[in-house]
């Protein structure tokens, strides 16, 4: 089993069996964001508390990406591998809309209200040998 | 104390392989000063702007080293819209009376690729593929057409427009209409946006002469005047590019917040406007932005595109030269050759493109990353 690491610290709980996005709540307005800020953006509030903003949510808006990005981007992918990804922003229990990979690629799959999963998934392989992990939401599955 | 614009140039948008980014701003400089009867050494000043073709300062190779003030404006998309207004002030306090604004731009191939850390964002969000101006307005108009009730028929139209508008302008980079069912059979690029309801980048060159308007006379025989100048900045909970996450309650676009400014300014309404550029990185955000700059209600767009309100000889004309997605998008140059094309259809100079009935006051909207807005107001 290689060893898994988050593509950032601090974006989700790491290693969990139940993993949760993390944001930050600030103590003043109570306003939400993602990721965690150590200043409020809505009031300029210094005073922040990370906190968990769930699992789960609702799909507010989609859309697909068809092409492989240039540089940022950086998979394990090749222009001949490349596979589409679904993106959007799903909104949390914990009082924010987030934006994430999408496991959907296809329109017919995908419809604003859906409700989403998180979930942990390897994205690449650095040069160690180390899965670099990220998030991404895919549709609940049904009972 | 008034502003005018007494001269306009434009090196011609789309691929100049001979020319470097700041060869094709000189261009549009020495354009705009032949428009103006003035030469380079009249200049007091200077406001310029490329993202990838140069410190526009440099200029002053290719056109004299004369002494005059010079200063730097990178503003993303809205950059040429920055430095307008940052010349619209110094006019304003008086303490210059006439100086040159430019705006240039050569960009590879391709999509954009910025870089997280430019926008203080950390690197896994561009790792990771979500740093795409083309997925922010693909989320954007997905997640609009769902609350407003806009069909892909609307999209289409938008485009269907644009070419057909380049392909009466003789400056404009895509010269070729294309067919209602040529844009609809297009590539999807990023649901709900397919290939010709985007612009690419691009190259080219935007330069305006402007000086105080107690003196245009001095000038020009065909001053138009600069009402207002307005950039805006996005507030907390407003749906803007490059934001990993968005508030729960969706405030105001800073394009609402720019025309407001501008239009409390100007002390007019959009009811006042003849003839407007709004800035269509795609159709979708054409759309958007009808609504967002006032020009009507959220909705209405469907109606209105169906009717050919946009058209030139509609009763909203929108992107008479074919906006970005017919011009392409040299981002240091797009806001300026808007002002450019209002310019030519004030002056009654649009040849077959013209807008009917003498258009008197025009209105410019640029929006760039990471949420900001220029909005000006033209007048004769
Ligand atoms: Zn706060």
């Amino acid at each position: 089993m290689p060893n898994q690491v988050p593509v950032h610290e601090g974006l989700f709980t790491w290693p969990s069996t139940k993993p949760q996005l993390l944001g930050s709540r600030c103590v003043d307005c109570a306003e939400t964001a993602f990721p965690a800020q150590p200043d409020c953006r809505s009031c300029g509030s210094r005073e922040t508390k990370i906190i968990e903003l769930g699992d789960c949510g609702t799909l507010w808006t989609w859309t697909i990406q068809t092409f492989m990005p240039k540089a940022p981007y950086k998979s394990d992918e090749t222009p001949e591998t490349f596979q589409p990804y679904g993106v959007g922003y799903v909104e949390m229990p914990g009082g924010v809309r987030v934006e994430s990979r999408l496991l959907p690629n296809k329109p017919e799959d995908l419809h604003i209200g859906m409700p989403m999963q998180l979930e942990i998934i390897p994205f690449r392989t650095d040069d160690n040998g180390d899965q670099i992990m990220t998030f991404r939401f895919s549709p609940v599955k049904e009972a | 104390m008034d502003v005018a614009i007494i001269g306009i140039g434009l090196h011609r948008f789309g691929r100049s392989p001979d020319l470097s980014g700041m060869q094709q701003g000189a261009s549009a400089v020495r354009a705009a000063l032949a428009d103006a009867g003035l030469s380079w050494k009249d200049m007091q000043f200077a406001y310029g702007g490329s993202q990838d073709a140069g410190n526009a300062d440099a200029l002053v190779n290719e056109l004299g080293l004369t002494g005059l003030q010079f200063t730097n404006i990178w503003n993303g998309c809205a950059t040429g819209g920055s430095s307008l207004h940052a010349a619209y002030s110094a006019i304003k306090s008086g303490e210059y009376d006439v100086g040159v604004v430019v705006g240039f731009d050569k960009h590879p191939r391709g999509a954009f690729n910025p870089k997280p850390a430019d926008w203080g964002i950390d690197e896994w969000y561009g790792e990771t593929g979500m740093m795409l101006t083309t997925q922010f307005f693909a989320l954007k108009t997905q997640r609009y057409m769902h609350e407003h009730g806009i069909t892909e028929e609307s999209l289409i139209r938008v485009s269907e427009k644009a070419f057909t508008n380049g392909s009466l302008t003789p400056t404009a980079w895509r010269q070729q209409a294309l067919s209602y069912d040529e844009i609809a059979n297009s590539a999807m690029i990023s649901d709900p946006l397919r290939k010709y309801m985007f612009c690419s980048p691009a190259e080219g060159g935007a330069a305006l002469i402007i000086c105080n308007a107690d003196k245009a006379h001095l000038y020009s025989r065909k001053p138009l005047f600069l009402k207002t100048a307005a950039v805006r900045t996005r507030h907390y909970g407003s749906f803007e590019v490059f934001a990993p996450s968005q508030a729960m309650n969706v405030a105001d676009a800073s394009t609402v917040t720019a025309s407001k400014a501008a239009f409390e300014q100007a002390g007019i309404g959009p009811e006042d406007i003849d003839v407007m550029q709004l800035q269509d990185t795609d159709s979708g955000t054409e759309i958007i932005h009808m609504a967002e700059n006032g020009f009507c209600e959220h909705g209405e767009q469907e109606k209105l595109l169906r009717e050919g309100a946009t058209g030139i000889n509609g009763s909203m004309p929108i992107n008479t030269d074919g906006g970005c997605l017919a011009n392409g998008e040299p981002v240091g140059a797009s806001g300026l050759r808007q002002v450019y094309e209002i310019c030519v259809q004030l002056r009654g100079e649009g040849g077959a493109r013209q807008v009917p009935n003498n258009p008197k006051v025009g209105y410019t909207h640029v929006y760039g990353a990471p949420g900001l807005s220029g909005v000006n107001i033209i007048t004769k």
